[in-house]
């Protein structure tokens, strides 16, 4: 018999993880911004009564859940979880206490149970405008950013909060794709709630507490083993980004003793003057991503699996931000820390680590109308166009695997999508000219780094429009390992060929077209070790240039493109020679 | 045989296992089932078709129709056998196909793999020429850069071509002049345009739908030629129709054209199957439950039509993962499909837990006990050691089955890793292959609004009555039915098809400005098309029905959602009309409106032109019954323990006859378990009918 309940306890956890998969298909069904329904920028997650997270859905982005699962905690202290009552439902953006910055609004719903809170679920979603400035890095304090919604009620025993909704309404640029959003919100945890209740029904149980309580033991243990098959060590790592207005350094020291391991940033520059701060919350988001998906990509994420990994950095430093520090575009450096933890984790365990890739998304969020561009733009153009904001998800390469390429314009270690170009343009006044692979960006390597793409964006009808740019790895590039090389560096700059800032708001003038040029991943082993067929496939396919193919791979091609076997190998030889 | 004298109806099946061959005639039905002949597939469809038919003493006048369908297309995209495809698109997205949505089908393995596009980056190749979302020409298409195109189109070996521009589903325009362009200049080549193949918004998957139709092309042209030719040869003079993914059917020249219709038309042929058995039943919602030696194949049926969908994944190269498939755009039934069959292999995860699948046995080696060289713990083996299949009568006693082998593999595999015995192990290893299927089930039936619980349960496919009660446990489900002939459901379903045509294309609409007589002139435009396709097999005459759907949702909202909406012509009310029943809809799909926020809008419109379904037969007839039955110890997963099961022939059990579980009800192909919380009883048609005895 007891066995048999093991396997029902089993049954349960998978029915967990189920449930909560339900909730996050269900919001993004019914959302109404593109972020949420086309690009899966959410997640939504099981709690037990203190507010440790029991189960994750499968669908969603790891910066959101790991801090989402953080951040529950909070509502709990706020709002004991006893005095809770069924209808109420509560929500925060406060970057300090959830995802790191407004637009990621986290709510909250306890389950009822036989007339008894049971559990809360939770999601957290990008919400398109929470006003301030909008989306970007350029503000000097976070109060330009938007609006800060502290842990509050958004409903009430099934009434929603007008005055909440009244002050949010007159407060952003697009109100009604804002309430739609919170309405999906409710919508998902109510149901995730109803599920709850009827698995507890289903296997006669009270609540998830023991339950939790197992999986989390049970997850954590797995996770402690897989570090305990890592060689002790201290392991450092340094990385340099662009940063905004000054190159930023990420010093990364992880050290592994036994089954614990340790992660600290002292070191790291201090906080940026603009918006590209990192919370504690996000640093440590992406950090235990980083780390689990080399160690333990299999185990479920939830407060077991997270709560291992001891990560630390100074307050006031670049990821762990103070009050009252801009920190709207924080994702260009936190995205970047897995390749950091990577950097470690390659000495520790080189056989089981990629090379760095493009890691943040290029994101670009664009804003038209007279009130958007120069006003000495906007008093040129003949039409500045409506007014409108839009932002695009768009990728880079991955860094070359151990035994695969790099992925080619693939999101890592963000979850999100691209929206169809046919979709944007059917909702916003932009033409995206092109959007295609970025020739020779994938750095050289046995294993190539994945290829970033190019991208042409121009207003309708030529109208003037403002981009805010947040993007990395124009100055740095992704670095290739064990002797793969690095990937190309980004570019952003426009048609006419004026090369502009990484970061900040800027006027794309009339008839002008943005164009960004994303990075590539780092290749993976030496390139002269590739095989030469593998490196004439890429030639053919455009993705490796003929120079490249010679420079970089040593090999020769005929000129009907066939590999010349003598010449290679005499090239090959060349280049190793030269490598000792 | 004057009597019935052509008024027969023939479905042939071919998958990639089996092929199933399904006859009706006077009132009788005649089946068989064959091992799929690979190479040459019509040669196993020739044997079947001759046993059917001596079976019968029919002649090949006696036949009306043949229906037929086939997993060539889908197996042509699995294997990568179609034809040297290359792609003509806009310049600026020549990589449209391979960027895709740029996501991962799973966040924390770092070593996935994304699916190669069907056409390479050498065959893909661009021409200046843009529109704009509202059908406007920014760049004229540029046909002297078409002519330059040539001889790199040439030099690539293609013998089809895909044209794909952006926003051609508003403006044909430019995709139709590079078509003519390149039919005149190489008549040779099969030409697909996205305009035609799949008129929708989102273009990756309008130009990956354009692609597979292209690549498909002139592999089924000849393929349906010689099937056609064989047919004639043997005298049958009657038409010949083609089932669709839609679970319609269409003559071969619409299949000629689009070929991509015929992916998965052999699982959309089981969900019509389950659909005709709801009608005569009377289930207002029932959940098809199609389970055989791979996958698992689920679809909710309401009022005994199946949920349809416009968008399916092909070819799945991550743990049937959603996002890790092709994405293909056209009507379908809408089945949600995952790695749970006969064959899945029990194995323990990383967490020692016992995870069962995706990986599969198959049917070589095949499970454990086949002791066929197969060594790996699989659910049937599952099934043997828990007594529910009878070692000796497994597939009508072909394969005698070993229970020291699978003893021997559930130890191996799972058993002492974990420290569960036998019993228990074999037990936990159904219950989790059940959960999974239930949890599939779950999110498929919450992504269209739905509910499992309230639904009856339909079971067919080789593994599905061995697990059903089991699986209607997990979802709260209180009645099953095992239809007769639920072996060769696939082929009884293509007899019950209605002749249909389905299109859909996208035309933004908003609810404040509606324009009504557009909309009027675009909906009779699709009915005279979709009539167009029907009346090739269906008749001028024929009393066709017209439905006609509105893919609406809030204005900038996500996902669509869809409304059936009265097919008369729209006035200048009609904007209020159809802002009425989106409201219903969507509160029936998502509990609560979004009042006051936005107004509607519609994006596509579809309009779905069929011919009346076919009845079916009258039922076979029955045995008496042969003294009591048999009694055998079978573990029982309602109770949790073993329990002496009564053991009977399906064929000795005729119509009103009822037997409370646990029981086993065998036939030729599988065994119905009833466990001890399920009742079974025999419907007037042979049916069997489990009902819970005490509904919770």
């Amino acid at each position: 018999m007891q066995d048999l309940d093991r396997i029902r306890r089993q049954l349960i956890w998978s029915r967990l993880i189920s449930a909560i998969e339900e909730q996050a298909q269900t919001v993004m069904r019914t959302a109404f911004s593109q972020s949420v329904r086309e690009c899966g920028d959410l997640s939504a997650g099981v709690f037990n009564r203190r507010g440790e997270m029991i189960a994750q859905a499968v669908t969603g982005t790891p910066g959101h859940v790991n801090a989402m699962a953080i951040c529950v905690r909070h509502f709990v202290d706020r709002f004991p979880i006893d005095t809770m009552r069924p209808g109420d439902v509560f929500c925060t953006n406060d970057p300090w206490l959830s995802v790191g910055h407004y637009h990621d609004v986290t709510v909250v719903t306890p389950a009822f149970y036989k007339g008894r809170a049971v559990g809360l679920l939770a999601n957290t979603c990008h919400i398109v405008d929470m006003g301030g400035r909008g989306l970007g890095p350029d503000a000097r304090q976070v109060y330009e950013e938007g609006i800060n919604i502290p842990i509050m009620h958004l409903a009430r025993e099934g009434r929603i909060n007008e005055d909440l909704m009244g002050i949010l309404r007159t407060n952003v640029r697009n109100a009604g794709d804002m309430e739609g959003d919170f309405y999906a919100m409710m919508n998902c945890n109510d149901d995730g709630a109803r599920r709850l209740a009827a698995m507890l029904e289903e296997f006669g149980l009270a609540d998830i507490e023991a339950i939790g309580d197992t999986i989390m033991a049970q997850s954590r243990k797995r996770v402690e083993a897989a570090i305990a098959d890592i060689p002790d060590g201290v392991y450092e790592h340094v990385s340099e980004l662009d940063g905004f207005e000054a190159p930023i350094r990420i010093r990364c020291r992880l050290t592994v003793a036994g089954s614990a391991m340790a992660i600290d940033y002292s070191g790291s520059s201090p906080a940026s003057p603009y918006g590209i701060n990192v919370v504690s919350n996000f640093c440590l988001a992406y950090t235990v991503f980083g780390v689990n998906c080399i160690i333990a990509p299999n185990i479920p994420c939830n407060a077991g699996s997270i709560g291992v990994v001891q990560v630390s950095a100074p307050a006031g430093c670049i990821l762990n931000v103070q009050r009252p520090m801009p920190v709207s575009a924080r994702h260009v450096i936190g995205q970047m820390l897995p390749d950091v933890v990577f950097g470690c984790l390659a000495q520790a365990i080189p056989d089981r680590v990629p090379a760095e890739g493009a890691g943040a998304m290029w994101n670009p969020m664009l804003r038209g109308g007279r009130m958007a561009v120069d006003p000495a733009v906007a008093a040129q153009a003949e039409e500045p166009g409506p007014d409108y904001d839009v932002i695009l998800f768009n990728t880079g390469g991955t860094g070359g695997r151990p035994t695969m390429d790099g992925l080619t314009t693939t999101a890592f270690p963000s979850g999100v999508r691209t929206p169809p170009v046919e979709a944007v343009e059917a909702r916003f006044p932009v033409i995206i000219w092109r959007k295609e692979f970025r020739e020779d960006s994938g750095g050289a390597g046995l294993y190539r780094g994945g290829l970033g793409q190019v991208l042409e964006i121009g207003g309708a009808g030529d109208a003037p429009f403002t981009v805010a740019a947040m993007f990395d790895r124009t100055w740095r590039a992704a670095e290739g390992r064990h002797g793969g090389r690095d990937g190309k560096a980004g570019v952003v700059c426009t048609t006419s060929g004026d090369i502009l800032k990484s970061k900040g708001r800027q006027t794309i003038g009339s008839g002008e077209r943005l164009v960004l040029e994303l990075p590539g991943g780092g290749g993976y082993g030496p390139p002269a070790d590739r095989d030469p067929q593998r490196v004439r496939d890429d030639v053919i396919d455009g993705l490796v240039s003929v120079d490249s193919a010679r420079q970089d791979y040593g090999v020769e091609l005929t000129p009907e493109l066939d590999v010349d076997l003598a010449r290679t190998q005499q090239r090959r030889q060349d280049i190793r020679k030269a490598g000792e | 045989m004057t009597a019935t004298s052509g008024m027969g109806r023939l479905g042939i099946d071919i998958g990639g296992t089996f092929t199933d061959i399904a006859l009706e005639l006077g009132g009788e039905r005649f089946t068989s089932k064959v091992l799929t002949t690979g190479n040459r597939p019509v040669d196993a469809c020739l044997v079947g078709l001759r046993r059917v038919m001596q079976a019968s003493g029919a002649a090949p006048a006696d036949i009306a129709v043949v229906i037929h369908g086939t997993t060539l297309a889908t197996n042509a995209i699995i294997e990568r056998q179609g034809a040297v495809t290359a792609l003509v698109t806009t310049r600026g997205f020549r990589d449209t196909i391979e960027i895709g949505t740029e996501g991962r089908p799973e966040q924390y393995d770092i070593n996935i793999l994304k699916p190669l596009p069907l056409v390479p980056r050498r065959r893909r190749f661009t021409v200046a020429e843009r529109l704009d979302s509202k059908g406007n020409v920014l760049l004229a298409l540029d046909e002297a850069g078409l002519e330059d195109l040539l001889p790199h189109l040439d030099a690539s070996g293609a013998e089809a071509l895909a044209i794909g521009f952006i926003n051609a589903y508003v403006n044909a325009d430019h995709e139709r002049r590079a078509r003519r362009f390149f039919r005149r200049r190489r008549p040779h080549w099969s030409i697909s345009i996205s305009s035609d193949v799949s008129p929708e918004f989102r273009e990756f998957e309008r130009f990956s739908t354009t692609c597979a139709n292209a690549y498909l092309q002139p592999l089924m042209s000849r393929y349906l030629a010689a099937f056609e030719g064989e047919l004639r040869a043997l005298g049958y003079a009657c038409p010949l129709l083609l089932m669709l993914s839609s679970g319609g059917l269409t003559s071969v020249d619409t299949a000629r054209d689009f070929p991509v219709r015929l992916i998965e038309s052999g699982p959309a042929g089981g969900a019509i199957f389950a659909g005709g058995i709801a009608r005569r039943i009377g289930l207002a919602g029932a959940i098809s439950f199609d389970m055989g030696g791979t996958t698992a194949k689920i679809c909710m049926l309401d009022g005994g039509t199946a949920q349809t969908s416009r968008r399916f994944e092909v070819g799945r190269v991550y743990r049937f993962r959603k996002d890790s498939g092709l994405p293909i755009r056209i009507p379908v039934i809408d089945m949600v499909e995952i790695g749970a069959g006969g064959g899945s292999i029990a194995h323990v995860d990383e967490l020692d837990r016992l995870a069962v699948g995706p990986r599969s046995a198959g049917a070589d080696p095949g499970p454990a006990c086949y002791r066929r060289g197969g060594r790996d713990f699989t659910v049937t083996d599952a099934n043997l050691l828990m007594g529910r299949i009878d070692p000796l009568g497994f597939a009508g006693g072909a394969i005698r089955l070993s229970m020291e082998a699978a003893q021997r593999a559930v130890n191996e595999g799972v058993g002492l890793a974990l420290g569960l015995d036998e019993a228990v192990a074999a037990f936990g290893t159904t219950e989790v292959v059940c959960e999974n299927m239930a949890s599939a089930t779950r999110v498929h039936a919450i992504e269209s609004g739905k509910n499992a619980n309230d639904r009856a349960m339909i079971a067919f496919g080789g593994a599905a009555p061995l697990h059903v009660c089991q699986l209607a446990d997990k979802l709260g489900v209180n009645r099953i039915i095992i239809p007769q002939d639920a072996g060769v459901g696939s082929a009884v379903g293509f007899l019950r098809a209605p002749i249909s045509y389905e299109l859909v294309q996208t035309v933004y609409e908003s609810l404040d400005a509606f324009d009504y007589r557009r909309a009027n002139r675009i909906c009779a435009g699709m009915e005279a098309a979709a009539r167009r396709h029907v009346e090739v097999g269906a008749g001028r005459r024929a009393n066709l029905t017209v439905r006609r759907k509105a893919y609406m949702r809030y204005a900038g909202q996500g996902h669509e959602i869809a409304v059936s909406v009265p097919v008369e012509r729209f006035d200048a009310g009609a904007s209020g009309m159809l802002q009425a029943l989106f409201d219903r809809e969507y509160r029936k799909v998502f509990g609560r409106n979004v009042g006051g926020v936005a107004g509607g809008e519609i994006v596509s419109w579809s309009v779905d032109v069929a011919s009346e379904p076919f009845c079916e037969p009258a039922a076979a007839p029955f045995l008496p019954p042969d003294g009591e039955p048999s009694m055998r110890q079978v573990f029982d997963t309602a109770s949790r323990q073993l329990l002496s099961f009564a053991v009977v022939a399906r064929h000795r059990l005729a119509p009103g006859c009822t037997l409370p579980g646990p029981a086993i009800i065998h036939e030729a192909e599988t065994s119905i378990v009833v466990s001890s919380a399920f009742a079974a009883r025999v419907l007037a048609h042979g049916d069997i009918e489990l009902q819970r005895m005490a509904a919770r």
